[in-house]
């Protein structure tokens, strides 16, 4: 990875011919190659247009383009959008060309042999998950829309653009085909590493796609650019604040794995040892529960005092049914929601054969939360510091 | 022309399966009647022209009167007027799609948008007027002859041939261009690969209209020295012979049915496959 930015915008400007108001004011902004940056805003913030002013399907009024440090601004807009790959959310595949041909419809224009195209076209169509053989000459009315969609993106990445600009890509998609259709596309991206603008006004999937997140206000201007998981700690105003909405820490904690957490100690008695070792450390460490473990430390049932004193039946059948368990990689909004589910509000972690490794509890959550919050304000008042 | 086949698609989830199913099956129902349409009318066309023969010899022309006799003569009348009247709408109609296509196509680019609703306004008249009045006035600009119905003939028939490629052109989806444009085309591109394709079934419908009104209007070429199977009609009617009115009449009706179904077959298999 260059230092160079794959995309530059410096003080890119829209103003429509007839209005006063810049659609797009002096943006300026860096896209690092092989990331997704996500645009995200409210409606009418300019973020289609911004995306457009990128491959001139808008001409800038202002400011300069630069890709991979070449000034495109007035290059042959024809020619630099065969250097780019373009998804709509309305797909727009031609009706009249086979799918094949759809793909095939870049690579045709830069005059690639027919051998070249023919074996690119099938290689895309088995990278988007559509057998060749089955879908090459068949026409676009004959998809669903999401298989049409997956043809959108085949055919944005037909020439090997190394950089592509996502316009609502599947905003027009019912939810449950469009989530597999973000996991299959986030997974194609880690392969071809592409460097892509993508513009959403649906936070939840900017923060799922976005390797990181501008948030823009009106014209277009940028209110936040970060990691979405800084962004989600540390909302820069109000204007950001309110834009995530509610339920934003929830959210970062989709950022955070159990296994950076570190574990406390928790009262544990091994079947087998003396129930009085287990009451004492109760007593010690000032808790209701007993985490009752097998002979290989697997966590088996929970005890109160009382389940232990009690007597009677093993101590295996007294106490509560363990419901929450996760294993270290697993994000702590699982875990949260694990929490939840248990009664004791404790949520035990194992490894991967099942052996008990500690537990997490509420207050680990919050504490988390609120170190996020601090490193990202010191992250912003460092930033502040250094352009002061 | 293969018919769409019904495929199991075992890859892919039932969902996407059965919207391949659903989609495929409706279009084989509708394209299969729209076939049976086609290879119908023939037939009708065939039967006219046989019940016309039937009637034809039944007249026995060699007994019938003077009138008769010559107005119906076969290879003096009947078929020297047929092929001039065949002659005037071709000529008119291609005349039409030279003008009316290029223009269309020219009304619909941003630059001249604006002009739109006046040419429309010219193509209007010109078949608001009475076609007799508009045959009149070129007779008094251009003089006798088959050239002046061409040309008269040509703006009647030009608003069916306009207004369709404009529609045609319009109806494309903007996505669609959108599209092509983003990926690199360039303006002539996305016209020549992408618009004028998607628009030829409306445009060819339009041409299949001007072609109708064409071997109609033409009847009235005979008014200014133009020919045509008009003038047999018009004999008929003078002379008070119905059976040589019958004959034109008649000869005319197969002539247009003959072009409709020309102009269905054209529309039918010059689509673009896709659609």
């Amino acid at each position: 990875m260059s230092d160079r930015p794959m995309i530059h915008l410096d003080r890119v400007t829209k103003v429509y011919p007839g209005s006063t108001v810049p659609a797009v004011e002096q943006l300026t902004m860096d896209i690092s190659q092989g990331e997704i940056l996500v645009l995200v805003g409210p409606s009418g913030c300019g973020k289609s247009t911004t995306l457009r002013l990128i491959n001139r399907m808008i001409e800038p009024s202002g400011g300069h383009i630069y890709f991979d440090g070449e000034d495109v601004t007035d290059v042959d807009p024809d020619l630099l959008r065969r250097r780019i790959g373009y998804v709509i959310q309305q797909i727009g595949l031609f009706p009249h060309h086979t799918i094949g041909e759809n793909i095939a419809t870049v690579p045709k224009m830069l005059g690639w042999d027919k051998k070249r195209i023919t074996a690119r076209v099938d290689e895309l169509l088995d990278m988007v998950g559509l057998e060749p053989g089955q879908y090459r000459d068949r026409y676009p009315r004959e998809l669903s829309g999401g298989q049409a969609q997956r043809i959108g993106v085949a055919r944005a990445l037909g020439a090997d653009p190394a950089v592509m600009l996502m316009d609502e890509p599947f905003g027009a998609i019912d939810p449950i085909t469009r989530d597999r259709l973000q996991n299959e596309f986030l997974r194609l991206q880690a392969e071809l590493k592409k460097t892509i603008v993508f513009v959403t006004h649906d936070i939840d999937e900017a923060i799922k796609m976005g390797d990181r997140i501008a948030i823009l206000g009106d014209r277009s201007v940028i209110r936040q650019i970060d990691t979405p998981e800084r962004i989600l700690a540390y909302p820069v105003d109000d204007f950001v604040d309110d834009f995530i909405g509610s339920g934003s820490t929830l959210k970062g904690l989709n950022f955070e794995r159990v296994s950076s957490l570190d574990l406390s100690d928790y009262p544990t008695l091994v079947e087998g040892e003396d129930p009085q070792r287990g009451l004492q450390m109760l007593d010690d460490a000032n808790r209701e529960w007993l985490l009752l473990l097998d002979r290989e430390h697997k966590p088996l049932r929970w005890l109160r005092r009382a389940d232990v004193e009690r007597g009677g039946r093993e101590l295996r059948q007294r106490g509560q049914h363990i419901r929450a368990e996760v294993e270290p990689n697993a994000t702590l909004h699982d875990t949260l929601e694990e929490m939840l589910n248990e009664s004791t509000g404790i949520c035990c972690v194992i490894d991967n054969r099942g052996r008990y490794q500690g537990v997490v509890e509420i207050n680990d959550l919050t504490e988390v939360i609120r170190k996020l919050r601090a490193e990202a304000k010191e992250h912003y008042d460092a930033l502040e510091a250094t352009s002061v | 022309m293969s018919q769409p086949t019904i495929r199991l698609d075992h890859s892919r989830s039932t969902d996407d399966d059965e919207l391949d199913l659903a989609v495929t099956a409706a279009q084989t129902t509708t394209l299969r009647s729209r076939i049976v349409g086609i290879w119908l009318a023939p037939f009708g066309i065939l039967a006219l022209v046989a019940a016309l023969l039937l009637y034809y010899t039944s007249l026995d022309l060699a007994t019938a009167n003077i009138q008769q006799r010559s107005a119906l003569d076969w290879s003096t009348k009947l078929w020297p007027q047929t092929i001039e009247h065949l002659t005037i709408a071709f000529w008119a109609t291609l005349l039409v799609i030279i003008v009316a296509v290029p223009l269309g196509i020219l009304l619909t680019r941003p630059a001249f948008r604006g002009a739109a609703p006046w040419v429309l306004t010219v193509a209007n008249s010109g078949q608001a007027l009475p076609a007799y009045g508009l045959l009149i006035l070129f007779l008094i600009l251009l003089g006798q002859g088959t050239g002046t119905v061409i040309w008269a003939l040509a703006l009647y028939a030009l608003l069916p041939v306009l207004r369709n490629t404009m529609v045609g052109l319009d109806q494309v989806d903007r996505a669609t261009i959108e599209a092509g444009r983003g990926m690199g085309m360039t303006k002539r591109q996305a016209l020549t690969r992408i618009e004028l394709p998607l628009a030829v079934p409306v445009i060819i419908a339009g041409v299949r209209t001007a072609t109708i009104i064409n071997i109609g209007m033409a009847t009235l070429a005979f008014l200014v020295g133009g020919g045509g199977l008009g003038i047999t009609i018009n004999s008929g009617l003078k002379l008070q012979q119905n059976e040589v009115l019958i004959v034109g009449a008649v000869m005319v009706a197969i002539v247009a049915l003959t072009f409709d179904w020309l102009g269905a077959v054209a529309e039918r298999y010059l689509k673009p496959r896709g659609l």
